[in-house]
């Protein structure tokens, strides 16, 4: 397995997701002779993951059962172990459209922070683009160095252990795009224009604050960008949920036997809600939106080097 | 495509995308082609052989010329109101009429001197407030001074071009709702691809893109034969295609079923397989140099019976036998060429009916007008365990079906439905705010992982799909039932 390469089969030495049900995963490195614990039981990885093909079933040993799944970047960022707040999948998925990535391409990213944007990147400029990464803490430079090699992509990536806004990227002329999410990105983005190709380069500046954006935007202009545009983009997730309903009971008219209510065996309410007289509910399926949602991550701001 | 290396350059034959502020269109570069864009004519010829992202002015003669980069003048204190409580909007506060604007623009006046013109010849102008003052000029500008930017096509520009200017090509599919499918689906280099799409090439053309020319893509289409009318608008380099195979959804069953034969075709159209696409966006005149062009039907055979002057010879009969050979070898020609073209298909698909019968596709897409159910429920059968698929709808109603029918199968986990908000803001100096709000009219997704499918297990299945839902305490309340 690799994180850019799909494989068929658990080997000693991959990083494997463990799925135990709704919304409850974690990441596992596979190594012979380890032992897993999880709420159903033991994982044997000898026994249990290696040779067995990604997408089994596993039953543990107290005899409840989970699913060992192939990684990509986006079980990776909704598993990895946090070291700073972290871009999620609906803001990556612009980010790397916007920014025109695809295989071949080169990504200037500061900061690196956790790694999840980093991961994303990497597998859409395989197998022959490369990102160049900076991150200011040390520490964080290190994990994400590490990251890197246990997954199998050190070949695609630098971590350059710098700060961006004294320091830039470490290259110049050659980027594709740059992504900046740092406190002050303004300060970066003469670097990033000298990190960027001669012309069509592209820039996204990833801010939680509005005052942030204006700077920036401030910033873009000045150094000649073109096209700046700023954004939000959030998600809206639905459960799928079958709903009853109870038929209020509105009395009949007198004498009469038809009820002036809701009249489920009238031939233009049969169909999709599904009447049950007897109980006195109608049945449908829904999209329900979920009770918390995310109402902010950040302002993207994309531009073009002209 | 090289990347980090020179800029790309306009040339002849790429398809090409006019840009003037938030409008595109894609257009063939061709000579002497005639292009109507934003209420201007011109032609492209000059824009040969300039890189990517030049922005142009148009010229008198309908000529494209490269813009200079002309200094802004300074912005010295000028004279501004505080605010509009004495300003009357009597339509009369601009001296220069009509004419006199038209003959400026007629005596070849750039643009930038009109709108200094206009400004001067204002009389509420200088009691405008800076920021009314600034809005002034840039709706001046965008009226008078017409640029237009050729940027290279790409999923970005061309995903943003069709939601504008054709959404119903592409299902209402919005930009945004195609950059989570990518992602989700884990779309790269290497993948072996099923996609189902009815959004005129679009979606395929940007799974294309993100997998850089490696691994494979199987097409299924509906009818008889894929539309690539946007894919071609990338511009990718002839190598991409070859791994990329088509496959009619009118087989899938007997594929499914082990039935397949290549001996009954879909209805084959005599020439293209490749259906047409009226304007989709591009120049009004049909350009079908935009079609990814198949070899054309046996041409009539070159040599034409021309009945020489010794027709009126004695030897009729054998200039008849004559005649009637060369007849016959022509239509042996044609029939063979005929032949051939009927192997290569029958070749092809039973290449791609390989591909599909391993079982192992990495991932799926499906976004179509058609109901997303059946597509779902069969095409999954051809993707491994533990991969992504991603179903887009433009109606949530749809998903909610699949995904009931998905839990009953069994062999998915991971289920979500869900739609994507995008809102874009306008950032200047103490005038920042939102511009618009698009949410709804985007479309639905509905991804999820597949695992190894049990069958024949109903309480095996029954069983995951408890896991799979929420624990039962919420599950109660969300229901409105009483508990």
């Amino acid at each position: 397995m690799s994180f850019v390469e799909y494989g068929d089969t658990i080997k000693d030495g991959d990083t494997a997701i463990v799925f135990l049900g709704h919304e409850s995963m974690f990441p596992v490195k596979v190594q012979h002779g380890t032992v897993t614990q999880t709420k159903y039981g033991v994982i044997r990885h000898s026994t249990d993951l290696i040779g067995k093909k990604y997408g089994s079933k596993v039953t543990c040993s107290k005899g409840g059962w989970v699913f060992i799944l192939h990684p990509t970047p986006e079980l990776w960022t909704m598993n990895l172990p946090h070291r700073t707040q972290i871009l999620y999948s609906t803001d990556i998925s612009i980010i790397t459209m916007m920014l025109e990535l695809k295989p071949g391409s080169i990504v200037c990213e500061s900061g690196t922070g956790s790694g999840s944007l980093s991961h994303a990147l990497i597998r859409t400029v395989a197998p022959t683009g490369h990102l160049y990464t900076v991150e200011f803490h040390h520490q964080r430079a290190e994990k994400a160095r590490e990251e890197f090699r246990e997954h199998g992509v050190e070949h695609l990536v630098t971590v350059t252990n710098q700060d961006v806004c004294k320091n830039g990227f470490g290259v110049s002329n050659i980027a594709d795009a740059v992504f900046l999410d740092i406190p002050s990105p303004w300060e970066a983005i003469g670097h990033a224009k000298s990190a960027l190709k001669a012309e069509g380069g592209r820039i996204c500046s990833f801010s939680p604050c509005i005052e942030q954006v204006q700077r920036t935007c401030l910033a873009m202009e000045e150094y000649g960008f073109t096209e700046i545009n700023t954004l939000e983009i959030l998600l809206r997730v639905y459960n799928v949920k079958t709903i009853s309903l109870q038929i209020p009971d509105l009395g009949k008219a007198a004498e009469d036997n038809s009820s002036t209510g809701f009249d489920s065996s009238h031939p233009s309410h049969q169909g999709s809600p599904c009447a049950n007289l007897q109980q006195g509910t109608v049945q449908f399926k829904s999209g329900v939106p979920l009770r918390e949602v995310v109402g902010h991550t950040g302002y993207l701001t994309f531009a073009t080097k002209s | 495509a090289m990347e980090g290396g020179p800029s790309a350059r306009i040339r002849e034959g790429d398809c090409a995308v006019l840009k003037r502020d938030e409008v595109f269109k894609a257009v063939s570069v061709l000579r002497r082609r005639k292009i109507i864009f934003e209420k201007q004519w011109f032609y492209l010829d000059n824009a040969i052989g300039h890189i990517y992202g030049t922005t142009f002015e148009v010229t008198s003669g309908g000529n494209l010329q490269p813009k200079q980069e002309v200094e802004e003048t300074p912005t010295e204190t000028k004279e501004a109101g505080t605010d509009n409580r004495n300003i009357v909007d009597d339509g009369k506060s601009q001296k220069l009429t009509h004419d006199d604007i038209k003959a400026l623009k007629d005596k070849g006046i750039k643009g930038q001197e009109i709108v200094q013109q206009l400004i001067e010849n204002s009389t509420t102008f200088r009691d405008k407030t800076e920021f009314a003052q600034d809005k002034y000029i840039k709706k001046k500008k965008k009226k008078y001074e017409a640029v237009i930017t050729i940027v290279k096509p790409s999923t970005r520009i061309l995903s943003t071009m069709y939601y504008a200017r054709e959404p119903g090509k592409i299902n209402h599919l919005r930009y945004d709702t195609l950059a989570q499918m990518l992602t989700l689906g884990n779309i790269h280099a290497g993948n072996k691809m099923i996609v189902m799409e009815t959004c005129a090439g679009l979606v395929l053309g940007a799974v294309m893109e993100r997998m850089g020319g490696y691994g494979s893509i199987i097409q299924m289409y509906p009818g008889g034969g894929p539309v690539r009318a946007a894919t071609s608008c990338f511009g990718f380099p002839k190598a991409f295609f070859d791994n990329l195979h088509e496959f009619p959804l009118s087989k899938v069953q007997s594929l499914l079923s082990g039935t397949f034969t290549t001996e009954t075709l879909p209805a084959d159209p005599e020439e293209n397989p490749l259906v047409e696409e009226e304007s989709n966006g591009l120049s009004e005149e049909k350009q079908t140099s935009l079609q990814e062009t198949e070899e054309e039907p046996a041409p009539e055979a070159p040599m034409e019976i021309n009945p020489t002057e010794e027709q009126d010879t004695m030897d009729i009969n054998a200039e008849d036998v004559e005649f009637k050979e060369n007849k016959e070898k022509e239509n042996k020609e044609n029939v063979r060429e005929k032949q051939m073209k009927q192997w290569e298909r029958r070749k092809k698909l039973k290449e791609a009916a390989a591909l599909l019968r391993e079982k192992n596709a990495d991932g799926l897409i499906v976004a179509s007008k058609f109901h997303p159910a059946p597509l779902l429920l069969s095409l999954l059968e051809f993707v491994a365990p533990s991969r992504p698929f991603v179903v887009y709808c433009q109606y949530k109603e749809p998903l909610l079906e699949c995904y009931t029918k998905l839990r009953e199968r069994g062999g998915v986990i991971n289920l979500k439905l869900s739609e994507t908000w995008l809102r874009n803001y306008q950032v200047l100096p103490d005038r920042s705010h939102p511009k618009l709000t698009m949410s709804g009219g985007g479309g639905y997704l509905l991804s999820g992982i597949t695992v190894i499918l049990e069958k024949g297990r109903a309480d095996s299945s029954n069983s995951e799909a408890l896991k799979m839902e929420e624990p039962s305490s919420k599950r109660c309340k969300l229901q409105d039932l009483p508990c």
